[in-house]
Parts: C-alpha cells; structure tokens; sequence
C-alpha cells in the first residue's frame, strides 16, 4: 500500500488510491446500531451509528488482541464493545473500559478516521485527518436532490479500481459490451471533446439525429407517451478526483435545441458513481440512476435501477475478465487508444495525488 | 495501535544541534527511511551508555512533511540514568540509529475544544500537536508551565505562533500552577493532551476525577521516567528464590531483578501494561509509584508495584539528604510470578 511505484502512464496498468480523499464506506442505511465490517482502501473499518444518529468508523481491531471490532455490539451512547474481551471503545476510538482493572491503559486507542454523510453516503478519510475538509467530499447532489429520483446499488467489483475508471471515461464501449440496451454503432462514430482542470475532467459526446435504443426509447415514452422518431443523444462525463464520476446521460426529440441547452423535449438522467478501492485489485462500486422526470414513479425508479443492475452486471463480467488476463499476463503492457483520452487524463490526476503523498516518484 | 507501531530501525544523521534552553538541546535528525512524524509520536533511539547500548523514547518536536527532517529536543535530567548525557555529547554529522516515528500519543482532530498543557521538558510531546491544532483552525488552549524562563524551551517561538491561545506559567514568578482552577473551567466536550512531570499529571488525574469528567477525554503519555522522588539506590529481595538484588540510581527493578537471573514477565516497560507487576511482602522505606495501571486507591495499599518503573525510597519525604545515613538503603521484599 505504501509501496512507492515508478511513474509510468502506460506501464502501470492499475494505480494506487490516494489516501487523502473522501470515499465512500457505505451507503446512509447501511450504517446501523449493529456494527457493519468493510475494508475501504486496504483498511479494515468497523461502521457503526451512535445512539444520536453519528456514523463512526473505527480500525476493525482491537488494541489488545486485534479481534473484529465489528463482531462486537454497540453499547451506551456511542461506545463499541469488543466481543472477546469486553474492552470498550468510545466513537473517537479511546478505551473507555478494561476488564479486571481499575484504570485505563493511556495507550489503549484504535484509530477512529473523519467520517461525513452527505448524498445518501457516509463517506470516510483514510488519509492525514489534518487534511479532512468536509468540502472535499466530491459533489453528487443528483443523489438527494428535489429536482431528482432514482435510487442505486453497490457491485463489489473483483478489479482494481482504476479499471472501473477507465470503463466509465470511455463510452465506446457500450457499442459493445451493452449492445442491447443503450450501445449503438454511433457511439463509436461520433466525436467527442476531452477538457480538464486541477480536480476534474469532463468528456463530452453528442449524437445528433439518431435512432434512441431501446433503453432511452422506454424512457422517452415514459415522458412523452407514445414517442416515435429520431432524437438527439448526449452523454457528458464529469470526473472528480480520487473516484467519482457523474454522467449526465439522456436524449431529447431530434432538432429541438438540447445541444444548445434546451433540454425540455427529452429525458434527463445522471448515472452517479462512486468507487471505493477495498484491495489492490478489489473494489466497492457505489452507483445510482437519478433523474429529473416522473419524479413520484416508485415503478419507474423500480424499473431504471433494475434496468442499470443489468447494463453494468455485463460491465463486471468485463472487468473480471481484464483483471485477470492482467494478473495472467503480467510481462504485458498496456497501449492506448485515442478514445482512453478521458482516463488516462484520470490517470494523470491521480498520478499528481499519489506523488503529492509521497507514494508515487515523481517523473524525472 | 499496536498495528502502527512496528519497530522499524534506521541509520540518522545529525543535521544540527543547539541549545534551545538551560540543559535542552534541539537536535535535528535526517532519517535514511524517512516517514512523517504524526503530531504525539516518538522515536525510540539507541544510547551509548558506558560503552553499551540502551534504547532511550524521544517526543518528536517537528517533523517535515515528508519525514526527512525530524526535531527532538533533550533536557539534560540531574537525575539522568546516562541517557540524555550521551545526547547532549552529539554534534552536526553524527550519526544514530532511530526507529521510524512510534505512535502511543495520537492527537485526535475534530474534538470541539483541546487544553495542551506541557510541563518542562513535556513540552516536547505537545509542540507538533499544537501546530496541527493551529493549522486545523481548532479552538485551543496551550498552557505551558515550568520552573523558570531560562528553562523553558521554544518560549518565543510558541508566543510567535500560538499568541494568545498560549498561556505561559512559571513557577518561580507565578507560584505553582493551580490545576484545579484549570481542571475546574473545562466542560466535558473538552480533551485535554498532557506531558509532564508525573506530580503535575497526578494532580490534573485527580482533579480530572473530581471534576467527573469523562476518562478518555484525558490524554497523556508517560515514559514512565518521572516520579515523586529522585531516584535511589535500593535493595529487592525475594526469599523464595534467595535473591537479593541491588537497584541502581540508573537501573529499573525489573532490569536489575533480570541481571540477577529471575525469569521476569513484563511487556510495555513504562507502567502502563501491569504485566511486571510484583506482590510485596515487607517494605523498609516508602514505594514511589511511577506506573499509570494502579488507581491511587491501590497504589496506596502499596500491596504491589509495577517493577518496570516504580522504586522504593528510603524516606517519606524522599529527601536523600535529610535521611538518616545510619538507616541504609530502602529494601522491597517480594514475590514474583
């Protein structure tokens, strides 16, 4: 984990996570009075909520013998019990009791990382807590929005995160990989603009005067009942470093000014995604499908969820796949297309992060 | 966290050494495996003590943002067991062997409000953590106490930093410092961080536990090192296994119940684990507890004493110069595991 790599765009075919960054532990209500386990970034983690409602995370270890926290219960106002020996755990991570003796041990702590809940998330930092500013937690207000619905899932992804970055900068390959549902020969025919800054990078496509898939054709219908005809087609991809992309996806009737920004003709959806590294080569996708029509329509969320539970369990059969052909092959490099602009500009950033943190040389 | 604090020993330089203060040095190191000290941590180093070598903890003053350059600072102890004379012998381009930065003092950040108090030299712990406090934009109080300006190390550069948030008590000027008023003005959403001498943390503990302030919300670190009394020489004895054993001024009872060949158990040496802990049979003079795994109530009863750190002295007072000479060392009859 602490391992310091060469830096090579290319040569490294999956990168370390930075540190110093907000990631996601698990969603709102995952997060109970009953202690949940999740590794996040290499790090065994005990989530639990004190009794006024504050998620927690502490280190999945006791200080005496390392047992799971997490197989203990919460007791008191905010405290954890570990199950073996009974030593209790304060939500900061300082002992608050130890069997058969009358003072504490001083040194009795277990680390206790930032945490903040914000979009539907609690969201946890790995990294020097001096850095841990709640406005860095990357923007997903799609997720509790007036203006938007929808509701997501988690894919625990056998693959390093990186390679989930990269399928998610580049839409090519829906063609594809979802050639049932939203891929189209046009995807691949179409231009697309890259842009980036500091934190962000943004990958624009439009197809204009298509044919929607079926999946966007039932979405158009659900709005405009009995739909037919061509539509203009838009996917805008936003990255916010270390692991969050939102993707401003929808179509709108053909000709009726979306490109411009008029987008009252057609539907609107953002695919939120969040990917938490578990391992070097596991990770945690957090993901959601928001959008801003029919908003009261349980059975239209019902439906898109179910819809995108589909499209992206095609996606983790994929990078199953690549991660081991990766670990198969590991005396190959990788290439690159003038389609991987997206991520490997992702890549760059991240690169910055981890060279930032010391865990990554920076180029000669 | 056991997990953070594996040993990892290393070759350093010495980039630079000054006197900061009356007997305290500031030496600069540059680690060969360099790794950022967090703010609470230590480097345990090894000191040559007539002609051997003896491990020696040492707060962590500043450290860079990478951990290639770390501060300690040494105050040259009257009572020093050999230790701090060796450091304060070391000059520019020496070299030590260190472990990476140890972690048994974490600062934790998004505590409403933090009291630091540093005694003397304990001022060494609590410097990094008052940075990060700062530099967080934390609401805190550092209260730095000690016998006189001379000794007090870093005076202008905390003023400089800290301002008004540093509140400057010296002993000589102000008399001793009323821990009870300070103790007495805390709420409970208040930490406070502690390093000093162990009669300054013993009566901010007790006022702590007057005051029924929540037990973690109290840190502090103990290198075991500090007692009520200035060290003796005294004899142990244990009649089960025909030992007598004699304690050095520089020597733990512990290590000088292993010189005899008794098979001791023990495991964090600075009287926090409870694990060395020997039942006392007889006592001749007082036992100066130095550990923090007995509550005041045992250590009262004096019925047992953790040998890592704790001693026996010959006088209640424990004024080496106002006992009896006639009287002999203090001895500490005992029984082990």
């Amino acid at each position: 984990m602490t391992a310091v790599q060469t830096r090579s765009t290319t040569t490294n075919k999956t990168l370390g996570h930075p540190l110093n960054a907000w990631y996601v532990a698990g969603w709102d209500h995952e997060v109970t009075r009953k202690p949940l386990a999740r590794k996040i970034a290499n790090r065994p983690l005990a989530l639990y909520r004190t009794e006024d409602g504050k998620a927690v995370a502490l280190a999945d270890a006791c200080w005496h013998r390392l047992a799971p926290l997490s197989m203990g219960k919460v007791v008191g106002r905010d405290e954890i019990q570990c199950p073996y020996h009974g030593i209790r755990y304060n939500s900061a991570g300082r002992c608050t009791s130890m069997p058969a003796q009358e003072t504490i041990n001083p040194s009795a702590v277990v680390p206790s990382f930032p945490v903040v809940e914000r979009h539907r998330f609690v969201w946890v930092w790995l990294g020097d807590p001096a850095k841990a500013d709640p406005d860095l937690v990357p923007d997903m207000h799609q997720m509790d929005h007036p203006e938007w619905a929808g509701d997501g899932e988690t894919i625990y992804a056998p693959c390093n995160y990186q390679l989930v970055l990269d399928n998610l900068m580049d839409l090519t390959h829906e063609e594809f990989v979802h050639s049932s549902s939203i891929g189209q020969d046009e995807l691949s025919e179409s231009d697309f603009v890259v842009s980036h800054d500091g934190n962000t990078v943004t990958v624009t496509r439009w197809m204009l005067n298509i044919d929607a898939p079926p999946f966007w054709l039932k979405n158009m219908r659900d709005k405009f009942p009995g739909f037919e005809g061509k539509v203009d087609r838009w996917q805008i991809i936003h990255f916010e470093a270390p692991s969050t992309i939102r993707i401003d996806v929808g179509v709108a009737k053909a000709g009726t000014g979306a490109p411009e920004g008029d987008r009252s003709q057609g539907v609107n959806g953002y695919v939120m995604n969040t990917i938490s590294p578990e391992t070097d080569k596991t990770c945690h996708y957090f993901w959601a499908f928001m959008r801003n029509y029919c908003l009261d329509s349980q059975l239209i969320t019902t439906q898109l969820r179910n819809g995108v539970h589909g499209v992206f369990g095609e996606d983790e059969a994929m990078l199953k796949a690549q991660q081991e052909a990766i670990d198969a092959n590991p005396d190959y490099e990788f290439y690159s297309l003038n389609i991987d602009a997206g991520g490997m500009w992702v890549r760059r950033l991240i690169e910055r992060m981890l060279v930032a943190e010391g865990r990554l040389a920076a180029a000669l | 966290m056991a997990a953070t604090n594996t040993e990892v020993w290393q070759s350093a330089s010495v980039l630079a050494v000054a006197d900061v203060a009356a007997d305290i040095v500031r030496i600069e190191l540059a680690p060969s495996m360099p790794k950022k000290a967090d703010p609470g941590s230590h480097i345990d180093l090894m000191v040559t003590i007539d002609g051997e070598q003896q491990k020696r903890s040492y707060s962590v003053v500043e450290s860079s943002e990478d951990g290639t350059r770390l501060v300690i600072s040494v105050f040259k102890a009257p009572a020093s067991r050999g230790g701090s004379v060796f450091m304060h012998t070391l000059k520019a381009g020496d070299s030590l062997r260190i472990t990476q930065p140890l972690q048994n003092f974490p600062l934790r950040v998004g505590a409403e409000r933090y009291v630091l108090l540093a005694g003397g030299i304990g001022i060494t712990a609590i410097m990094n953590m008052a940075s990060v406090l700062r530099n967080v934009k934390a609401d805190y109080t550092l209260v730095y106490a000690g016998r006189n300006r001379t000794a007090m190390a870093y005076l202008d550069q905390l003023r400089e930093l800290h301002g008004e948030r540093l509140v400057v008590h010296v002993d000589e000027e102000d008399g001793i410092l009323d821990v009870a008023g300070l103790v007495a003005g805390l709420d409970l959403a208040t930490e406070l961080y502690m390093c000093g001498p162990i009669r300054l943390m013993d009566a901010v503990r007790r006022a702590w536990t007057e005051r029924e302030l929540e037990a973690p919300n109290l840190r502090y670190e103990t290198f075991g090192n500090s007692g009520w009394y200035d060290p003796e020489e005294f004899l142990v004895r244990i009649p089960r296994l025909g030992v007598e054993a004699k304690v050095g001024q520089g020597r733990s009872m512990l290590e000088a119940l292993e010189d005899a060949g008794v098979d001791m158990m023990f495991d964090c040496r600075k009287g926090e684990c409870g694990l060395c802990e020997v039942r006392i049979l007889d006592l001749a003079g007082t036992i100066d507890h130095r550990d923090v795994f007995y509550s005041e109530r045992q250590q009262r009863s004096a019925a047992k004493m953790c040998c890592c750190v704790s001693r026996a002295v010959t006088t209640e007072t424990g004024a080496r110069a106002d006992a009896d000479p006639s009287r002999g060392p203090a001895v500490v009859t005992i029984d082990v595991s």
